[in-house]
């Protein structure tokens, strides 16, 4: 029997055993609303608070600054179009950068159209944002500052602490999208200046659908969905027990286990990063080399394309990712493999493997050989690879 | 987005095993059209014979599944076949003998049929005839203006 090696864990993670145990009362036992009054509810509620406590400590906060949301992309919608609007009187300027995920990126582009202005950072060919560049960027009217903690295709790790101090020190509200950082890196929101931080459930082997947006006290953004008084009055909807219940779980594993796991993993990383290097010529890696997330690989493989790449691998049983635009459904690969310096031909031939502690050396070893003899047989009927070996290119 | 359960059994059989890859040395036609930074290329060689019908057909393609299959799908309806035969090659043949494609990649069966036209254009040229019916192909590697025609399906 072939087996399958599952390296796409930034798009999403297996729950866990645990995870899932801690999870099931609460779909039939315990399946009170937590705002009713009755024992049902109380327990649910109780459910909740201890989600919130568990949440909390992973990245130093006070659990009351913990607002439970449908999942990342929520928490950036929440954060930036509510402080867009809460500071509106003081101006209409906002502070990202060119590889955001898709849910900071397009919000930004929605309040463009709104009539904000935004200025989206360069970074350099590693991915790292300087900023001293967005120090400069900043004007009077500028109201919120959002820099993604760690990418999710490249893995850089950005310097989160430094870009929080400058914007504390202009009174300017700092959103950090923190989805792929979460449970995964060490994270501290008062050492690095945090005011609203985004992350998700899923991405830690916690179930979908549930987040979190951490907002800072005294930060008082309006609500962004309106209806009841869940959580404080700030986030309306009936909550999600059973997920949030899971996610509480999922981020104390991930917590209690992540230095044990970031050595296992960028061990891993890095035998696949230097395996594949060593295996296959004209092969780069995106991203940088150590400010990067322990268990991100992304690899470009010139003169082949990423979807047929991504569909032979899959074939022998490895599942990874592309940044290629005929896997994106646009005509353009990935911005962030765009923003990051790459032409467009080698962007589309590029592949991202993110790992989970689950996986072993002999699958990083297997992985090799797998993607060493797709690139030969793609190179060998690419007629870009035949170019450049005739030095037509 | 194409993930592989939205391919035919054709497609992924041409895909993962195409025919006639490869090149053809002292080609009487070669044609390559798209661009790289489409992230899609076809190169097609085509060797004829003297009485205008094609004996040998290769191809070689930089793209996704689809690009890839519809340029295997392409030179197998065009071997043997007389030029003219070929020239008559639509992009609606190639995908209904993969049994069709989805939406976003149709383009590709455009770009099948423009290499094959390109490949019988070249050999034209080269022979200093005029094949009636074929016009210079619109795109090439050199052209940046190549269009995927996303929004351009026909609607039947």
């Amino acid at each position: 029997m072939q087996k399958t090696i599952y390296l796409d864990n930034a798009a999403t993670t297996a729950v866990r055993p645990e995870v899932l145990d801690a999870m099931m009362p609460f779909f039939t036992e315990w399946y009170g609303n937590p705002s009713s009054v009755h024992e049902f509810g109380a327990l649910c509620n109780v459910a909740c608070d201890k989600a919130r406590e568990q949440v909390a400590k992973v990245i130093n906060a006070d659990p009351k600054d913990i607002y439970f949301t449908s999942g990342g992309t929520e928490s950036d919608n929440w954060a930036l179009k509510s402080a867009a609007l809460a500071k509106k009187e003081k101006g209409k300027h906002i502070i990202t950068t060119k590889i955001e995920h898709h849910a900071v990126m397009e919000t930004c582009e929605f309040l463009e159209r709104q009539g904000y202005e935004v200025t989206y950072l360069d970074v350099d060919d590693q991915g790292l944002v300087d900023p001293g560049a967005l120090e400069k960027a900043i004007r009077p009217d500028t109201i919120i500052i959002s820099v993604m903690y760690a990418n999710n295709e490249i893995g850089t790790v950005q310097p989160i602490r430094e870009i929080g101090r400058i914007a504390r020190s202009h009174g300017i509200l700092f959103h950090t999208d923190a989805v792929q950082a979460f449970g995964h890196i060490p994270i501290d929101v008062n050492e690095d200046n945090i005011d609203l931080m985004s992350a998700s459930g899923h991405k830690i082997h916690g179930p979908k659908g549930v987040g979190f947006l951490y907002m800072k006290k005294g930060v008082k953004l309006p609500p962004f969905m309106n209806g009841g008084h869940h959580e404080r009055g700030r986030r309306a909807g009936t909550l999600n027990v059973p997920g949030i219940v899971g996610m509480g779980k999922a981020a104390e594993i991930a917590s209690g286990e992540m230095s044990k796991n970031a050595k296992h993993l960028s061990g891993l990383r890095d035998r696949l990063i230097s395996g594949l290097s060593e295996a296959i010529p004209y092969t780069k890696l995106n991203g940088h080399p150590t400010k990067r997330l322990p268990g991100n690989v992304n690899m470009s493989f010139r003169f082949v394309e990423g979807e047929s790449l991504l569909m032979l691998v899959d074939e022998k049983g490895v599942s990874a990712s592309t940044g290629s635009a005929c896997a994106s459904g646009s005509l353009d690969p990935s911005h962030v493999l765009l923003a990051i310096g790459l032409p467009h031909e080698i962007a589309h031939g590029s592949l991202r493997f993110s790992l989970s502690e689950e996986n072993t050396e002999e699958e990083m070893d297997y992985t090799v050989k797998v993607v060493k003899e797709v690139v030969e047989r793609l190179r060998s009927m690419s007629p870009l690879y035949e170019d450049m070996l005739n030095g037509v290119a | 987005m194409s993930t592989k359960l939205e391919y035919s059994d054709k497609v992924v059989d041409h895909f993962t095993n195409p025919r006639n890859v490869g090149e053809i040395k002292n080609a009487s036609g070669v044609g390559t059209v798209g661009n790289a930074k489409c992230g899609d290329i076809m190169r097609v060689y085509i060797d004829i014979d003297e009485n205008d019908f094609i004996r040998d057909v290769k191809f070689k393609t930089f793209g996704c599944g689809a690009a890839i299959a519809t340029s295997s799908m392409a030179t197998e309806l065009v071997k043997g076949k007389h030029i003219n035969e070929a020239l008559a090659l639509t992009n609606k043949s190639v995908m209904e003998a993969l049994d069709g494609l989805p939406q976003v990649k149709v383009h590709c069966s455009l770009l099948a049929e423009e290499a094959i036209h390109a490949a019988l254009w070249d050999y034209a040229q080269k022979k200093g005839i005029t094949i009636e019916g074929l016009k210079k192909p619109k795109s090439d590697i050199h052209e940046d203006d190549h269009d995927h025609g996303h929004d351009e399906e026909e609607d039947d």
